[in-house]
């Protein structure tokens, strides 16, 4: 089994969001870059993939040159090699990614690789576009199931369930196919001190790839009104009891 | 013409896909345009009287023999056919698990652009919508470059509304031609394993729980709180990368996005990717030992104080009340 997992480098999730001079972009200076939490689970489920099945996981990322952070960080926990298309940093629509992603494959595939299962998050942590991995899919005419938190796969085929509010619906496709996950797919393992240093000997390809006309523009980036409510303080420990009671029954939550 | 996808999950039309259909006509009425919906399911109970009563104009019902249950390239196929057919100057869905899914596979097979979890929009040539970033924490104006552009309507950006003076919506049946190979991702089975409880997306109150709960046995007494209070139950990314609460009971950037009356938040600090996943809600009351908790700056009310003293304290008060 040979898998291609798709990854973003994106500032760590619990940060504080500033935006830079011309509200292009984020303010990153401060940051720590991660990636998301959906795409941490489809590296550690490609990883698990190929220890059970034998074969290779291949990590590929579109972003500025220290992306390479985040294949590094990939490989440290078992992806054997890296794919880094490197931008100048800024923010490439979904249909311009997954039209890099696709040429990026097709060129990995010219040059003898062959992937059986290709991994993306369901959505990305920051953006939050929900489509790259279903173009990719499209160009490539795979069939994608997407939202996927619970994986079953074979040398041939897979059965991936997606979580709706009553249970699960299951879908079964053979390979070659794409899946985009979620988050609770399965717990991401640590990288372990070893592991770190034997990520920086692996390979990464780098190239820059061909942009295509943008569809969805980013104009401006703002931050939200904040909600600017202080929160009315109904006390400390149990002897805020009683307040708390009142404030039920004002909001209709217990009978008056 | 604005043309609204109906999706329907068993239920005929959720509150999301309404909320998705009042943006889509503030869109329509802003655009002076007709506002048009497509359906794809087949027991719809009163659906028409339902869209008519948020200004559809008129339904496009698809219909083919082999589209009983979901299968996204089919319903994608379907849709693009439709759009083909009825040139909608814009495509709107509610930001569902289907609406995005649905809308993405459309604007990847017609090379459209699509923007997710829009809350506004303004008029221009491009058009300019308002999308959330980072679960709403960040908005992005993005220019549309494409006629027509898809758009998906952010969870509880808008109030749901209907209209006062309705018109008759008119019924049109749309088959699409669709092979067998449109239908080789489908759901072949369901399993119905999630208990009947008070659903976290729906619920009027919802008391969650964090880090301060300390173990899955600490959740019992929010479980409690919650039976009391006719409450569903949810936790944050702590109590669920813990294993204290299953995944599916995750409110956050990565699980559920709440909007109860009220939320009980108890020994959660509040971070962002939490704080997201909440910040629907009318009311949330915050329960933390630490005074100091980024929450309470988001909070309408606080108590400061460890959970495990407060919440029986408060129980019992409730049931002493309640007998």
């Amino acid at each position: 089994m040979n898998v291609l997992v798709c990854v973003k480098r994106v500032p760590d999730p619990g940060a504080r969001i500033e935006l830079a001079a011309g509200d292009q972009a984020i303010e990153t200076r401060k940051l720590g870059f991660t990636i998301g939490p959906h795409e941490e689970c489809a590296v550690e489920e490609a990883v698990r993939l190929i220890e059970k099945l034998g074969g290779s996981a291949t990590v590929l990322t579109l972003g500025p040159a220290d992306a390479e952070e985040q294949l590094r960080d990939s490989m440290a926990v078992g992806a054997d090699r890296g794919i880094l298309l490197e931008t100048e940093g800024d923010d490439w629509d979904p249909a311009q990614t997954a039209a890099a992603i696709v040429a990026a494959i097709r060129a990995a595939e010219r040059q003898g690789s062959r992937f059986d299962l290709f991994l993306f998050g369901n959505e990305s942590a920051d953006a939050g576009g929900f489509q790259v991995g279903i173009r990719v899919a499209q160009a490539l005419d795979l069939p994608c199931i997407t939202g996927v938190k619970r994986l079953e796969a074979q040398a041939n085929k897979v059965l991936a369930r997606r979580e709706i509010a009553t249970g699960w619906e299951v879908y079964e496709v053979g390979l070659p196919a794409l899946l985009t996950v979620r988050e609770g797919l399965n717990s991401p393992r640590h990288p372990s001190f070893r592991s770190l240093m034997a990520a920086r000997k692996k390979p990464i390809e780098r190239s820059r790839p061909e942009r295509d006309p943008v569809g969805l523009e980013l104009l401006r980036l703002r931050l939200p009104p904040d909600r600017g409510t202080s929160a009315e303080m109904l006390g400390e420990g149990k002897a805020a009891v009683p307040r708390v009671i009142e404030v039920l029954k004002e909001l209709g939550v217990l009978q008056a | 013409m604005i043309l609204a996808f109906i999706e329907g999950e068993r239920n005929p039309i959720s509150p999301l896909c309404l909320q998705a259909l009042t943006f889509a006509r503030e869109l329509a009425a802003g655009q002076g345009m007709p506002l048009e919906a497509v359906a794809f399911e087949r027991e719809a109970g009163d659906l028409p009287g339902v869209l008519q009563r948020h200004g559809v104009s008129r339904i496009h019902r698809v219909e083919h023999p082999r589209l009983d249950d979901y299968a996204p390239e089919a319903w994608a196929k379907a849709l693009a056919q439709l759009m083909d057919r009825a040139r909608p100057q814009f495509v709107l869905a509610a930001a569902t698990d289907r609406g995005n899914e649905i809308l993405a596979r459309v604007a990847a097979v017609k090379n459209l652009p699509m923007a997710a979890n829009c809350i506004g929009w303004a008029p221009g040539s491009p058009p300019v919508v308002v999308r959330q970033r980072w679960g709403g924490s960040l908005l992005e104006e993005a220019a549309l470059h494409a006629v027509p552009p898809l758009l998906t309507v952010a969870p509880h950006a808008v109030e749901v509304r209907e209209i006062e003076t309705q018109m008759e919506a008119s019924l049109e049946t749309f088959s699409p031609v669709l092979e067998e190979k449109d239908f080789r991702v489908r759901v072949v089975a369901r399993e119905e394993t999630h208990p009947e409880g008070v659903s976290l997306r729906t619920a009027s109150v919802v008391v969650g729980g964090g880090r301060g709960v300390g173990s899955a046995d600490g959740f019992r007494v929010l479980e409690e709180l919650a039976s009391l209070l006719g409450a569903a139950v949810g936790g944050s990314r702590v109590a669920t990368n813990n294993g204290w609460r299953t995944h599916a009971q995750q409110i956050g950037l990565t699980g559920n996005r709440i909007a109860p009356d009220l939320y009980i938040a108890c020994g959660i600090s509040g971070a962002i990717q939490h704080y997201v996943g909440c910040k629907g809600s009318k009311n949330i009351l915050v329960i933390n030992q630490d005074r100091e908790a980024p929450f309470f700056r988001r909070a309408t009310h606080g108590v400061v104080g460890d959970l495990h003293e407060v919440l029986p304290a408060l129980i019992e008060e409730i049931r002493r009340i309640k007998t």
